[in-house]
C-alpha cells in the first residue's frame, strides 16, 4: 500500500497549460501518474497534452471522476484554485506552489476546518508513491518502492534522505513533502498517523527544520507510543537566531522554534534523532535492522 | 520586507492609530527646520532596518533645535552598530525628528501571525519597553486573542486586551479599543506579518501614541501592493545582499570561513550543520532556489567569493527542478570572469549531475569533486584550514 494517492488515483492539474504546469504533468504522466484532466479558467474545451482541459474543477471531476488535484496555479490565485478544488469534492489536494500570502493561507485553512480535505503544501514538491503515482515535482528517478515513509519540510533535503536510503537498497512507500510555508496543509501528525496505518510501511523518517511548532507537536504524539521506528533530523541547528521575526513573533510562539527544542522533544519521545544529515539513510537501516 | 519606523508610522496614522507629530529627514539643517517647526523637546531617531537603536545611541532627546541639529549631524551619515545590526553596523542615512510627548506609562500592542493556530493574534501588555520579553516570560500578563475568521476583533476580545492593558478609566478604555480594532484592520489591510507598537505610550494628559512602530509586510503579498513595494529600501541592505535579492538568492551572512552556494533551504542549513559538525563554521547561508538561472548562479558564486573571510567554497546541488548542468555552467561563467582565489568543493547530484561533472571536469579548473555530501564538508573545511594557516 501506500498513503494518500495509489496506482489508481485519478489526478487532475490546476493551471495544467501554464509553463510549470505543462513541463511537470509531462513528467508526473511519464512516470505513471494518472491525469485525466487539466483546469484552466478560460481554456475549457482544448486538449493540452493529450488531455481535456475544463474551465472549473466541478466540471473536470463531473466529466472525470478525478478524486485528487496537483496546483500549479499563480501565488495571487492560488488560494482560491484550493478553495475551488475543496469545494468540488476533490479529497486530496497537493498545492505546488510558491510564495502564497500568509492571509490567504490563514483564511484556506479557516475554510477546510472540518472537512475531509486532504491538503499537502502549499510550497512543497509534492509526494510519491514510488512505482505507482507521482502528484509532485521531484525527481522520479531516485526513488524506489518499499518500506519507509519519508515526511518532510523540505525539497531537495528530502531528495538528499531519498537519496541515502537508495544507497541503503531502502525504498519508500510514500514520500511526503508537507511544503516549507508556515501556514500548511496536512503536518506530521496527521501524516505519521497515516503511515502507522499504512502495511507497506515499516519505518518513518521526519525531516524537519528550525521555527514553528510542528516538530515539537509530532513528538507529542510519538511519545504516546508508535507502532513503527522513527528516525528524525532537523536541519538548522547552526542557523542563526537573529533572522527570527522581533518580538512578537517569539512571544506568540513562546521559546519554541529552536532545533534544540525540537531535538530535546524528539530524544524525549523516544525517537531516533540522527544530528548528521549525511547518516540519515544509515540510522534508517539500522533501526530496520 | 521591513519598514522604517516613518514610514510605520505614516501607514498606521492613515488607519487612525495616534502617532506622535513629526518629519523624516535626512540633513542636519532639516533636523534643525523641523525640530523648529514642532516646537518644545523633540525625539532624534535614527532610521535603519534593525532593532536595538536605544541602547546604542541611535535615538536622542534634544531640548530645542540646536541639540536636534547637533544629533542629527552626528547620527547621519555614520554606522550605527546595533545588537541586531552585526559588526558592520548600518549606515543612518535618514532620522525622524519627532515630538517629545510626556510619557506616564509605556504599554504593549502587537499584532502577529500564530502560525500553529493558524490565525492572526492581537496581543497586548501593561508591561511595554525593551525588556517585553523578559516581562513576559516572567509572569506579567500577555493577552493573546484571535481576530474571527472575517479578520475583525469581536468585543469580549478587545475587552480582555484593554484589562491586559491595564486601563480603567473610560476616555483610554475607548481609546484603546479603538487602536487596537485599528491595528487590526490595517494588519488585514496591509497583508503585514507583524505590526508592534512598543512602547504604546500613555501621556501625561491620558492620550496613546504610538511611540515607535514596527510593520513588517508579507513579501509574498507585496505584488498585489505595489504602493508598499516601492517603500522597499534596498540602500539599507549590504552589497551582497542587494546582489542577492536583486538575483532573487536567498542570502544570510554569518561568522564563519566557508562559503556555502546550495539549492534548497533545507538542505542549506543542512549543509550549515554538516560543516559544524565537520568542525568548520560557515560563512553564509545562500539558497539558489528552484527557478535559478545560470546568471543567478553566476551572481551567488561572485557573492561567496567576495566575502574575504571566505577561505574554501562549498557547492552542494541535489538536482531537482535545478539542472546540475546548468548550475556548472553558471559557476564556470563566473569563474571566467574572475577567477577564484579559493578552493572550492564541488558536489553535484540528481537532475543532470553527470553533465554538470562533466562540463566542470573539462573547464580544467582546481576543483575538488566529490559525489558524497559528507566527504565534501569534509574537503571543504580541511581546505579551509590549510588556506587559512599556510
Amino acid at each position: 500500500m501506500s498513503i494518500l494517492a495509489g496506482a489508481g488515483t485519478l489526478v487532475l492539474v490546476q493551471n495544467m497549460t501554464g509553463v510549470q504546469g505543462t513541463f511537470h504533468t509531462r513528467l508526473m504522466l511519464e512516470y505513471g501518474t494518472r491525469i485525466v484532466a487539466g483546469v484552466t479558467p478560460g481554456r475549457g474545451g482544448q486538449i493540452h497534452l493529450g488531455l481535456p482541459v475544463f474551465d472549473s474543477v466541478g466540471e473536470a471531476k463531473a466529466a472525470t471522476g478525478a478524486e485528487a488535484t496537483v496546483v500549479f496555479v499563480p501565488p495571487l490565485r492560488a488560494a482560491e484554485a484550493v478553495l475551488e478544488a475543496a469545494a468540488a469534492g476533490l479529497e486530496l489536494i497537493v498545492c505546488i506552489t510558491e510564495g502564497i500570502p500568509i492571509l490567504d493561507m490563514i483564511r484556506v485553512k479557516a475554510a477546510l476546518r472540518d472537512s475531509r480535505v486532504r491538503l499537502i503544501g502549499p510550497n512543497t514538491p509534492g509526494l510519491i508513491s514510488p512505482g505507482r503515482s507521482k502528484l509532485g515535482i521531484m525527481p522520479g528517478s531516485i526513488h524506489s518502492r518499499g518500506p519507509v515513509g519519508v515526511i518532510s519540510r523540505s525539497g531537495t533535503l528530502t531528495y538528499e534522505a531519498v537519496h541515502q536510503l537508495g544507497r541503503f537498497g531502502l525504498g519508500q512507500s510514500t514520500a511526503v513533502g508537507m511544503g516549507g510555508d508556515p501556514v500548511s496543509g496536512l503536518g506530521f501528525t496527521e501524516l505519521l498517523t497515516l503511515f502507522a496505518e499504512d502495511g507497506e510501511t515499516e519505518a518513518v523518517v521526519l525531516i524537519g527544520e528550525i521555527g514553528g511548532a510542528a516538530e515539537e507537536e509530532a513528538a507529542a504524539i510519538l511519545s504516546l507510543g508508535y507502532p513503527k521506528p522513527v528516525v528524525a533530523y532537523v536541519a538548522g541547528e547552526t542557523a542563526p537566531p537573529e533572522r527570527r521575526m522581533g518580538h512578537a513573533g517569539a512571544l506568540v510562539e513562546g521559546g519554541q522554534g529552536t532545533a534544540a527544542a525540537k531535538i530535546a522533544a524528539f530524544v524525549e519521545a523516544g525517537v531516533r534523532v540522527v544530528r548528521n544529515p549525511a547518516l540519515i539513510g544509515r540510522a534508517v537501516k539500522d533501526v530496520l535492522g | 520586507m521591513r519598514l522604517h519606523e516613518h514610514q510605520a508610522k505614516r501607514l498606521l496614522a492613515a488607519f487612525g492609530i495616534p502617532v506622535p507629530r513629526g518629519e523624516a529627514v535626512t540633513s542636519a539643517a532639516d533636523a534643525r527646520r523641523a525640530a523648529s517647526a514642532l516646537g518644545g523637546p523633540v525625539v532624534v531617531k535614527a532610521q535603519i532596518l534593525s532593532g536595538g537603536r536605544g541602547r546604542a545611541a541611535g535615538i536622542r532627546t534634544a531640548a530645542n533645535a540646536d541639540e536636534a541639529e547637533r544629533s542629527a549631524g552626528d547620527l547621519l551619515g555614520s554606522r550605527l552598530v546595533t545588537a541586531q545590526t552585526g559588526p558592520e553596523g548600518k549606515s543612518v542615512r535618514a532620522v525622524l525628528i519627532e515630538e517629545a510627548l510626556p510619557v506616564a506609562r509605556e504599554l504593549y500592542a502587537g499584532v502577529a501571525v500564530d502560525k500553529k493556530a493558524p490565525a492572526v493574534l492581537v496581543l497586548a501588555s501593561a508591561a511595554g519597553g525593551v525588556e517585553v520579553e523578559t516581562r513576559a516570560a516572567a509572569g506579567a500578563g500577555i493577552a493573546r486573542e484571535a481576530l474571527s475568521a472575517e479578520g475583525g476583533l469581536l468585543p469580549h476580545r478587545v475587552d480582555r486586551l484593554i484589562e491586559a492593558l491595564g486601563l480603567t478609566d473610560a476616555a483610554s478604555v475607548r481609546q484603546a479599543s479603538e487602536l487596537l480594532s485599528n491595528m487590526a484592520k490595517a494588519f488585514v489591510a496591509l497583508d503585514a506579518g507583524l505590526i508592534e507598537i512598543n512602547p504604546l505610550g500613555l501621556t501625561a494628559h491620558g492620550k496613546l501614541s504610538a511611540l515607535d512602530a514596527k510593520v513588517v509586510i508579507d513579501d509574498n503579498a507585496l505584488a498585489r501592493h505595489p504602493e508598499l513595494a516601492v517603500l522597499r529600501d534596498v540602500e539599507d541592505l549590504s552589497p551582497a545582499e542587494r546582489e542577492a535579492e536583486r538575483f532573487g538568492l536567498n542570502y544570510i551572512r554569518l561568522e564563519g570561513n566557508i562559503g556555502c552556494l546550495v539549492n534548497g533551504a533545507g538542505l542549506a542549513m543542512a549543509t550549515m550543520d554538516l560543516i559544524k559538525l565537520s568542525g568548520g563554521a560557515p560563512a553564509n547561508f545562500l539558497d539558489i532556489g528552484g527557478g535559478v538561472t545560470e546568471d543567478a548562479v553566476a551572481a551567488a558564486f561572485r557573492i561567496l567569493v567576495s566575502d574575504a573571510r571566505v577561505r574554501a567554497a562549498l557547492i552542494n546541488i541535489f538536482g531537482g527542478i535545478v539542472r546540475c548542468d546548468l548550475v556548472a555552467r553558471g559557476v564556470l561563467k563566473a569563474v571566467a570572469e574572475r577567477p577564484a582565489r579559493i578552493p572550492i568543493v564541488v558536489r553535484l547530484e540528481g537532475t543532470n549531475a553527470v553533465e554538470g561533472r562533466r562540463l566542470l571536469a573539462a573547464a580544467g579548473l582546481p576543483l575538488l569533486s566529490s559525489s558524497s555530501l559528507e566527504e565534501a564538508a569534509a574537503e571543504a573545511v580541511r581546505s579551509a584550514g590549510k588556506a587559512a594557516s599556510p
